[in-house]
């Protein structure tokens, strides 16, 4: 059993008031609050080993580069990575699901080929690939959700022929909290020969990763939404996928060899991190790993689970409230629609007595289309929250719609 | 339940009122000048629709619309306001309402606003300032489309 009391005092933005009323945070799925021990390695990096990576021969570089390197390491044990050159750092999901885009399916797919993805994917797994289709004549395809918001997997199973050459789909829905089942979407996908991407930037450090069990060839992750730092994400891919990739970024880092006539390049990872990383943000992020590795993932998905089950005990009793997406299965966050109240009101409404919590479509505007909402209020929670947290937000719902009604 | 003042200023009855029953709601057919408007970031829309009479006064407009009470509210107070305006006239009413909208500068002629101050609690929420000025730039984007 944790101590969640004393480990909520390791997140000291939690301890304030705002409009004031104590702070309670259910905005953990745009980002998570970070804990004394990232802003300490952080702090330390930048007190004590500050130099670039890779590239000097002096005591400092050696320790930002082991330091590095040692972030490399430790995200790639923590999602199951056979190798730490498995893992590209970026400055986050999109930009790792953008080194897909560019990296691999440009040099890969051509005209009359399909991409597979969901109706309920971020905005930033469906831009990508329209602004790709466009150039490329390439046909998307879309799994639809069912009234629960689930995948129609039957759906699916129709929508996944040869011409698929790629599924991306994301782990866990951001306005849904839908938990897809990925080992079998990656699995079907390689059956026909296509690759699968998987959008973890909800999923990594909240429920337990593995890739090989689930089996992708790729997977895109953020540090902060899982307690590390903004800035920096990353990308696990096959190694052989990896090394069959070209460059996307030309630039210093990046490179074994240049002439003026022309260059050669390192081997994945290194190939796809021109220019200097984000060292800081490498680094805090591989202590926001140890962080969550000590307290355990599954305690902090069974917590996580407890909190979000109590949210959707309580929040039928708030007349006038629509839960969207399903009743079980579902990660750590709601969303709903309040009959008497737009999203924007009901947030506005919540933020003046202290409570944090997001309102609109949530990058996800087709889903809110799906279910005919202009957008919902959302509350998404993290370990630190609190079920007393949550019986504070059922009182203020009640209040904003006597006050709306 | 105790609120903060901000809040109650923001939200008050007139305004909630409009947002629940919006005047002047529908669309207008045939003949007329309209303009689109939306914020994308929060997905509030507005249609605009006008009619000019021969003077070039503004003889009908209708609104239609989702998102936000402060969107529609303003929306709805302004189509009430906006009627047998010339076009100058609604001009300078909408630059008088940004004004106590954004907090920027002193309306030129307060009266002329009327029920329309009471959205002044918007300054105290600038993130709605585009809320409350989503109607008005479809209107304005409206009488730029009749000048072309």
């Amino acid at each position: 059993m944790r101590d969640w009391t004393q480990i909520r005092q390791e997140f000291p933005i939690l301890d304030q008031t705002v409009q004031g009323a104590p702070l309670i945070y259910f905005d953990n799925a745009a980002t998570s609050q970070k804990p004394t021990p990232v802003m300490a390695a952080l702090d330390h990096y930048y007190k004590c080993d500050n130099a670039n990576v890779h590239r000097g021969l002096h005591e400092l570089s050696a320790r930002a580069t082991d330091a590095y390197e040692d972030a490399r390491a430790k995200l790639a044990k923590f999602i199951g990575a056979g190798s730490p050159t498995e893992i590209v750092f970026t400055r986050g999901t999109t930009e790792s699901i953008n080194l897909v885009v560019h990296g691999w399916a440009a040099h890969h797919l051509n005209s009359g080929d399909a991409i597979l993805l969901t109706e309920m994917e971020h905005h930033s797994n469906i831009v990508p690939w329209q602004l790709l289709a466009q150039t490329r004549q390439l046909e998307l395809r879309f799994v639809p959700l069912l009234d629960d918001g689930t995948l129609d997997m039957e759906a699916f199973d129709r929508l996944l022929d040869a011409k698929v050459k790629l599924v991306a789909c994301v782990h866990i829905s951001n306005s849904l909290g839908t938990i897809n089942p990925v080992n079998e979407i990656c699995r079907k996908a390689r059956e026909i020969g296509a690759l699968s991407l998987i959008d973890g930037a909800q999923s990594a450090g909240h429920i337990p990763v593995n890739v090989q069990s689930i089996g992708c060839d790729f997977f895109a992750f953020s540090g902060h939404k899982m307690c590390g730092p903004t800035g920096i994400g990353a990308l696990f891919g096959r190694p052989k996928i990896l090394e069959s990739m070209p460059p996307w970024q030309g630039g210093g880092e990046m490179i074994s060899r240049v002439t003026l006539e022309g260059s050669q390049f390192k081997l994945p990872p290194y190939r796809f991190e021109a220019g200097t990383p984000n060292i800081a943000g490498a680094i805090g992020w591989g202590a926001a790993v140890d962080y969550l590795n000590q307290i355990g993932i599954d305690a902090i998905d069974t917590r996580a689970s407890e909190l979000t089950t109590h949210a959707l005990t309580r929040l039928p009793e708030v007349p006038g409230v629509r839960i969207l997406g399903p009743m079980s299965s579902r990660g750590s966050l709601v969303s709903f629609a309040l009959d008497v109240a737009h999203p924007h009101d009901l947030v506005e409404f919540a933020n003046s007595r202290g409570l944090a919590l997001r309102g609109g479509h949530h990058c996800t505007q087709p889903v809110m289309r799906r279910f005919k909402v202009p957008g919902t209020a959302r509350a998404s929670f993290a370990f630190y929250n609190t079920l007393e947290e949550i019986d504070a937000m059922i009182d203020i719902l009640l209040d904003a719609r006597k006050f709306f009604g | 339940m105790s609120l903060p003042a901000d809040l109650r200023d923001l939200y008050q009855q007139v305004i909630l009122d409009h947002s629940r029953n919006p005047r002047n709601h529908g669309q207008l057919e045939g003949d007329c000048l309209h303009a689109h408007g939306d914020n994308p970031s929060c997905g509030d829309e507005v249609d605009v629709w006008v009619k000019l009479d021969d003077a070039g006064a503004i003889s009908k407009i209708l609104f239609s619309g989702q998102g936000c009470a402060i969107s529609q509210a303003s929306a709805s107070m302004m189509t009430q306001k906006i009627k047998g305006k010339s076009r100058s006239e609604a001009a300078s009413l909408t630059e008088d309402f940004r004004r106590i909208v954004t907090g920027d500068g002193e309306a030129s002629d307060a009266d002329q606003l009327g029920e329309l101050q009471l959205l002044e609690g918007v300054q105290k929420f600038p993130q709605r300032v585009k809320c409350a000025m989503l109607a008005w730039r479809a209107l304005e984007q409206a009488l730029q489309n009749s000048e072309a």
